[in-house]
């Protein structure tokens, strides 16, 4: 038996990721929920569990929302996980306190499939916890095999059919037949006793304009599905939310918004792209505001020329950039030596991994392209690579990005992932009146007006030379990709290319040495600890999470979570990794590859690895469980695998 | 005064003597100089291979840039500031080979620029492999044996890729070239010229002597120009569809004239909103004011997170 942990509770799945002993559960808290949906893809579980995490956060209490889906577009079995708690939450849980399932699968899978993709989530409900499923499916308690489980059966379409009377839509049930997920939310919020006023403005929120009087219409098809709860169950549902006073004012905001946001902010002027999950969203989102901010957005004929309209439109002038995933990233590793080695201010790539190789998993995440990002693209050339571990440091990292760009003239690429990209947290407002453009050492018509020999390649001893935009008189310069003289024209000399080499290298010096130490690595926790553990990127929110449940085992644990790739901190991580007594690297991917970067460039080895490969994020439990099996059992490398 | 030297460099020219590309450099000088553009106002944007080194030896802007990939990049550039004059050379390998998708897609837009192809059927500076647009059968002196696979129609892909200037020229007649050559650069929407080109070094078949038609028994140059025919490849109603389909169809018809009787001129011509008036018809400032010269740097981002509230 377990002691108490993970605020009271623990769970711990077998290596398939099924409950395997239920005798661990804890009792339930105030303000402390994981509820899910699930459902086919297309069946709205987006539109709720978004309406349902705003009305959280508008309660005062945090949320933290992420979602699994399927390369399908309708159809296939996806769900969306809200956990919600008066505390401060980075993660997600393996469990799940109140589940809502909009079909079958939900519960049991797709076992009786050929071949099965999963067996369902009754298996992951808490003790104690609820099950709203349909009672038109005729499943009896048996065949849910949770006796230890309450079931809420609703009848959806009736309840629905109510709604719609009421409101005089009875005859277009067919149009309106997917609200019966606005039912079962009604339901979850009866169980939970959460304030139905907050819910039904988050509901009004998402219709807007036009679409009011869809907004009214969910309201009432939520209510109906409220009140079947409290008239035909008695209220024995032991986990509860209730709204709490905050005097912050938070958003609740995802990765691709966060980066938007920055690429406006930054004075971003061209986004270009070409379409691919997890990537797309971004652009979409920069799309959506192009008339607000005046931002041209163009979808490419491939990543090719997404990422070298982005270098062309660099070079003549804006801040521009490109996303996109993995496989674009490829297509992209040509332009982005061109960029670099034309010595081009930007673009800005922002990379949304995603579970590779080749097609590998679309819609799943992972941290497998880190070392590609260093190296892609044939030769040797600077670039900057900074990988954010939140939509906070997203933003603040894309914002600088654009700076870098222009400041050391050579591409920048931000690594982030499909888990940041789709994941919803609460954050205060973030703070941008402080962020200054620097847009780096620009030729005007003055300068060149007294410099009839202008060089746009001069050596120089930073290694930057002034750039000037084409259409300014006297400014009149070549690029090329072969090696270059001064002016930017082909050159063989073998004397030219040695200095070409070194003052284009000595960028990335410089960047190092200009870009402040907080800004390249966080470390959290006590400056001693029994273990340290070290990652990168989005699995920040589930290593912090968990360490606050080791720390309650009396397992003393800090954190250096690495920030900058390239220019690589290498003295700062041996400041802190040459006392630190158990190294444990944690990554998403299969081999580890921030470990091997370490070792390269520091000496240093990792003591054991914790890894997670099966295109699913770390969760704050198995954080847990992975450092426990390490620290304690020893154990070199430790494989997660909950889905 | 801008005199014709001004659009020249003292960069030492390392094409082979006697090459089509020089027609062709001196025409794009040429042209510069007539239109009276301020060579800061113009950006000459190149791919690899001989032809990749025409922006070092013309004194405006320059970007020589990768195998096939001119297009986005000329097309980055120009929406970032529409006010500068955009050229794009390059050779056919360059164009219709590993840029194909480029070119298909940059006509698409409709973006406005000049697209000026090389065309000599070979890969001159990888040493005389066949191009994309050598015809099938045909042996040139590098290659062991001849082409198997068919050639690439330039004039007719363009023209169904969404060109709206769609033109041929001769290298070795640099007036005719240079005359089209404005009429491109002044057409607003994108506008590609196909230009015959000698190699002299590579193609032992499609020669200037073999142009000029001296071992044909009538000895009467195998080129001829369209607009000498009362050949009229120009659409007079934008709105009527079925006049854009017949000067589309005729002058997908006419470009597979070749042997004895080769056309040169222009083919079609249409007046299309480019991609810039497409962009400024969704955000109206980018019609009046280039990207660059727009102050982007102080947006309020705050109805931004006022909504994620």
């Amino acid at each position: 038996m377990r002691s108490a942990r993970l605020g009271g509770r623990s769970f711990k799945p077998d290596s398939w990721g099924v409950a395997n002993n239920q005798e661990v559960w804890n009792l339930p808290e105030e303000n402390n929920v994981t509820w899910v949906i699930g459902g086919p893809q297309g069946g709205g579980i987006n539109s709720v569990a978004e309406t349902f995490a705003k009305s959280c956060a508008r309660g005062g209490l945090n949320i933290f929302a992420n979602i699994e889906y399927h390369s399908n577009i309708k159809g296939e079995h996806s769900f969306y996980r809200v956990r919600a708690s008066d505390k401060e939450i980075r993660s997600h849980v393996d469990w799940i306190d109140l589940l809502i399932a909009l079909d079958k699968e939900t519960l049991f899978g797709d076992i009786h499939k050929e071949f099965p993709t999963h067996d369902g989530h009754r298996n992951e409900v808490s003790p104690g916890g609820g099950i709203i499923y349909d009672s038109s499916l005729k499943l009896k308690a048996e065949d849910i095999g949770r006796p230890d489980v309450n079931l809420y059966p609703i009848p959806y379409m009736e309840v629905l059919v109510g709604a719609l009377k009421e409101a005089g839509h009875e005859k277009e049930l067919s149009k309106y037949q997917v609200m019966a997920n606005t039912v079962t939310f009604g339901a979850s919020i009866a169980l939970l006793d959460y304030d139905f006023n907050l819910v039904a403005d988050s509901i009004k929120q998402g219709f807007t304009g036009r679409k009011a009087a869809l907004g009214d219409l969910n309201v009432n098809a939520a209510r109906h599905g409220y009140e079947y709860i409290k008239k035909n169950f008695v209220d024995g549902f032991p986990y509860k939310l209730h709204p709490i006073k905050s005097d912050q004012k938070r958003m609740v905001m995802r990765g691709v918004q966060a980066v938007g946001a920055a690429k406006f902010k930054a004075g971003c002027a061209l986004q270009t792209y070409y379409p691919i999950t997890p990537a797309t969203d971004e652009s979409e989102f920069l799309e959506h505001y192009e008339k607000n901010y005046n931002i041209v957005v163009v979808q490419a004929e491939d990543e090719i020329s997404a990422v070298l309209m982005a270098a062309g439109a660099a070079h003549a002038g804006v801040r521009a950039s490109t996303s996109t995933s993995g496989p674009g990233f490829s297509l992209m590793s040509e332009g982005m030596g061109w960029a670099s080695h034309t010595e081009a201010p930007g673009p800005v790539i922002i990379l949304w991994q995603r579970a590779g190789p080749s097609t590998g998993l679309p819609t799943r995440t992972e941290q497998g392209d880190l070392q590609f990002v260093l190296h892609a693209g044939h030769g040797e050339f600077p670039r900057i690579a900074i990988a954010p571990g939140d939509a906070s440091e997203a933003f603040y990292d894309t914002f600088d990005s654009f700076n870098y760009a222009e400041k050391f003239q050579m591409p920048v690429v931000v690594i982030l992932d499909k888990f940041l990209a789709s994941s919803y947290q609460t954050i205060p407002i973030l703070e941008s009146l402080d962020l200054k453009v620097d847009r780096g050492q620009i030729a005007t018509e003055a300068d060149l007006a007294s410099n009839p020999a202008y060089k746009r390649y001069e050596f120089t001893p930073t290694g930057i030379s002034s750039r000037a935009l084409p259409g300014t008189r006297g400014g009149i310069f070549r690029t090329t990709g072969d090696e270059h003289d001064e002016f930017g024209h082909i050159s063989e000399n073998s004397e030219n290319r040695v200095k070409m080499m070194q003052k284009r290298m000595r960028k990335i010096q410089l960047a190092a040495e200009m870009i402040p130490d907080t800004k390249k690595a966080n470390f959290f926790g006590p400056p001693q600890a029994d273990v340290t553990l070290v990652g990168w990127g989005a699995t920040k929110g589930a290593i912090l999470d968990g360490m606050q449940d080791l720390e309650a085992d009396g397992i003393r644990c800090n954190f250096l979570q690495i920030r900058y790739m390239s220019p690589f901190p290498s003295e700062l991580v041996t400041k802190y990794l040459t006392t630190a007594k158990k190294k444990i690297l944690i990554e998403n991917n299969y081999s580890g590859q921030l470990g091997s970067i370490i070792r390269e460039k520091t000496g240093i080895t990792m003591d054991s690895k914790i890894l997670k490969y099966n295109g699913r994020q770390f969760s704050q439990n198995e954080i847990y469980e992975g450092v426990e099996e390490s620290a304690k059992n020893g154990v070199k490398e430790v494989v997660m695998a909950h889905a | 005064m801008l005199e014709l030297k001004d659009y020249r460099t003292k960069v030492h020219n390392d094409w082979c003597p006697g090459c089509g590309d020089f027609g062709i450099l001196n025409a794009i000088q040429m042209a510069l100089f007539e239109m009276k553009l301020e060579p800061h106002d113009v950006a000459i944007f190149s791919g690899i291979g001989c032809s990749g080194k025409t922006p070092h030896f013309v004194n405006t802007y320059g970007f020589h840039t990768l195998h096939g990939r001119s297009l986005p990049i000329a097309t980055g550039a120009k929406l970032a500031n529409t006010a500068l004059t955009v050229i794009a050379v390059g050779g056919d390998g360059d164009g219709y080979g590993i840029g194909a998708g480029h070119f298909v897609n940059t006509g698409r837009r409709n973006l406005d620029f000049t697209y000026v192809v090389h065309d000599n059927q070979v890969y001159g500076l990888t040493k005389g492999q066949a191009a994309p647009t050598l015809p099938k059968g045909e042996k040139t002196k590098s290659m062991s044996a001849p082409a198997i696979v068919q050639g690439i129609n330039p004039i007719a892909l363009a023209i169904t890729a969404g060109y709206t200037f769609v033109a041929r020229s001769y290298a070795l007649d640099v007036r005719h070239l240079k005359e089209i050559l404005k009429a491109a650069v002044l057409h607003k929407g994108s506008a590609l010229v196909d230009v015959l080109q000698t190699c002299p070094t590579y193609n032992d078949i499609n020669t200037k002597e073999w142009y000029a038609g001296t071992e044909l028994p009538s000895k009467t140059p195998r080129l001829y120009k369209l607009e000498e025919t009362g050949y009229d490849g120009v659409v007079k109603n934008a709105q009527d569809m079925n006049e854009i389909n017949e000067k589309k169809g005729q002058a997908i018809i006419k470009s597979f004239e070749w042997g004895e009787k080769i056309p040169i001129g222009l083919f079609y011509r249409n007046q299309e909103p480019t991609f810039e008036e497409m962009i400024a018809s969704r955000m109206p400032v980018f019609k009046e004011v280039p990207l660059t010269k727009q102050d982007l740097f102080h947006r309020d981002i705050s109805p931004i997170f006022e909504s994620l509230t």
